[in-house]
């Protein structure tokens, strides 16, 4: 009994794994997929380490406090008014990183899903002993985990050079203080599921791989609202508020994970993805 | 091997009215028997192969193939049946070998390596195993994808329109590829628009329009709509030799047509030295005698159109 079940799992998860490896050996052949897999994080990760090499001998322009929204400023403590803007800055950075777990499983997905709609692969790969869970998952990994190892290798890159580009000490304490490691530990992982599921919502919908990315591109918008809400000062990026944002990302990923189980189903997707 | 009982499906949403695709269809199919399933486009034929390949639930009905029950052992169906989609769906980025390796993992084989490569030995395709799909002929792609089907070595195998769109080179190839699936005792079930190719293939035929118009052996389908006609062909026809002709009890109707004579019997192999003898002793000259044999085309027509206004007669061809 054991040992079917063993046997059962191990075919289950080699089945997994042909999807994943499937995916991105078809996947990675796309050059506009690997534009965005490749220059995101690289443009994700050298943007900030370019404006703060640029900005570490100009302490005075940094140092003007009333450039910060008050309630950051607040925020900052006892440290400097230039440490304080660093750390703003540092703030506004991690939001552009987590675009990544946004933008790159979008990108995967939306091919992934749409391009076999196009060359009429499904059916037969629907027709194997493949379960529609083993599928499912097999394309939302295929998605998910480069996405993943994308953001944490940026982070990972951004962590080691910050220091080296003249980012202060405390500075350099927000970096890997509780808010930055949620937000790429938690909420990054949490957001690239809801890309994901975002996808193959809108691929099971359209025909086009670049209509079904756009379309996607949707889940950006509360990100980008966070950035310029934090600009203009309205938002403050705070613990308390990270650990509401990463529950509130887990509800909606709970909801559109059975959204897309339900649209994914052998039957919908022959008879009613055209 | 197959067997489904009053097998239905209807398609309905929440905007369209319910369409009926597939309507009872009750069918027996033997284990190694080569099974041709004929009907016009739209008639249900790729609805009711997605049903006994468990792509798709029946509405209605319940079929068995191999041993298993549809809806209810669907994974074990589709690990042992073997199909033939109505359009390859290859990966075009991939090469070849990839392609087959990816669905023999997939179909969990033992031996990927030696499977693959045995079956793109088999197909003519060894030597472009490592060029992109994308650069293959459309022939080529067909023959890809028939390997695919293979590679877990079901004893089920199903081939909707298996020769459609290839050049008659590759038909040839595809066509006797079948036979010898055929010789290996494998059950096939073929849906196809190559009457020519059914009737070469197939050991029965259906005939399916929603639902199941007939079931049997070509051969039976032609006796069953026209009977079996002999053409005698003379040097020249007196009026008074189709009346020799009617005088047997076993001959059911004479035409004159031109210099020939049309008659309809049943088994013209024990009657036709009959018929002749007579002729003979009446003094006729006999050219030569042949047997008008109508194509599965004619049939197939004939049991489409029943319904249809516009069929017309059919004259057969003579061989």
């Amino acid at each position: 009994m054991q040992s079917t079940k063993q046997s059962r799992l191990s075919s289950s998860l080699l089945r997994i794994r042909t999807i994943i490896d499937k995916e991105w050996a078809e996947v990675f052949k796309n050059r506009f997929v690997l534009f965005t897999v490749g220059l995101l994080p690289l443009v994700f990760t050298i943007l900030p380490l370019a404006i703060l090499y640029f900005t570490r001998n100009a302490p005075g322009d940094m140092g003007d406090a009333t450039e910060i929204p008050s309630s950051f400023y607040a925020m900052c403590g006892n440290i400097s008014g230039a440490e304080c803007m660093q750390v703003f800055m540092i703030n506004e950075f991690m939001l552009m990183f987590m675009m990544m777990p946004l933008a790159i499983p979008i990108a995967i997905a939306a091919y992934s899903v749409v391009g076999e709609k196009s060359t009429r692969s499904l059916e037969p790969l629907l027709a194997t002993p493949v379960t529609t869970v083993e599928l499912l998952a097999g394309k939302s990994l295929a998605a998910f985990i480069p996405a993943i190892l994308a953001t944490w290798a940026g982070f990972l890159v951004f962590v080691l050079a910050a220091p080296l580009v003249g980012t202060s000490p405390a500075a350099m304490q927000y970096v890997t203080g509780p808010i930055w490691l949620v937000a790429i530990l938690v909420a990054g992982p949490l957001m690239a599921i809801m890309a994901v599921n975002a996808a193959l919502i809108v691929s099971s919908r359209v025909n086009d791989p670049r209509a079904a990315e756009q379309i996607s591109m949707i889940v950006i918008v509360p990100l980008m609202a966070l950035l310029f809400g934090q600009l203009a000062g309205l938002i403050v990026l705070n613990t308390t508020f990270m650990v509401i944002s990463s529950a509130a990302l887990a509800l909606v990923d709970i909801a559109l994970i059975y959204a897309g189980a339900r649209l994914f189903q052998r039957e919908t997707i022959l008879t009613r993805w055209k | 091997m197959i067997h489904t009982e009053n097998l239905s499906k209807v398609f309905s949403t929440r905007k369209n009215p319910a369409i009926t695709a597939v309507d009872g269809l009750t069918l027996d199919i033997r284990e190694g028997e080569v099974f041709g399933f004929l009907g016009p486009n739209g008639a249900g034929k790729t609805t009711t192969v997605r049903m006994l390949t468990s792509l798709i639930a029946p509405s209605q009905g319940s079929a068995v193939v191999n041993g298993c029950r549809v809806g209810k052992d669907d994974q074990a169906i589709r690990s042992t049946v073997g199909i033939l989609t109505e359009t390859p769906g290859m990966y075009d980025r991939l090469s070849a070998q990839k392609n087959l390796t990816i669905y023999a993992n997939l179909y969990g084989v033992s031996d990927v390596k030696g499977q693959v490569e045995k079956y793109l030995r088999s197909l003519v395709l060894f030597g472009r195993r490592f060029d992109e799909v994308g650069s293959f002929s459309k022939g080529m792609r067909q023959k890809l994808a028939i390997a695919r089907a293979l590679l877990h070595e079901p004893k089920v195998l199903f081939l909707d329109e298996p020769t459609s769109g290839l050049d008659p080179e590759a038909a040839k190839l595809v066509r006797d590829f079948i036979e010898e699936l055929k010789a290996e005792g494998r059950t096939i079930f073929l849906c196809t628009h190559n009457l020519d190719e059914a009737d070469r293939l197939c050991e029965r035929i259906g005939i399916f329009k929603t639902r199941l118009i007939t079931v049997d052996t070509p051969q039976n389908l032609r006796r069953q709509l026209f009977g079996r006609k002999v053409v005698i062909h003379l040097c020249t026809v007196l009026p008074e030799w189709a009346d020799v002709l009617r005088r047997h009890p076993f001959v059911h109707e004479v035409q004159t047509v031109d210099n020939k004579l049309v008659v309809s019997l049943d088994r013209p192999e024990e009657q036709n030295p009959v018929l002749i003898q007579s002729l003979v002793q009446a003094g006729a000259q006999i050219q030569f005698v042949g047997e008008l044999r109508h194509s599965l085309e004619d049939v197939y027509l004939s049991m489409i159109h029943q319904t249809s206004p516009q069929s017309g007669p059919s004259h057969g061809e003579e061989r």
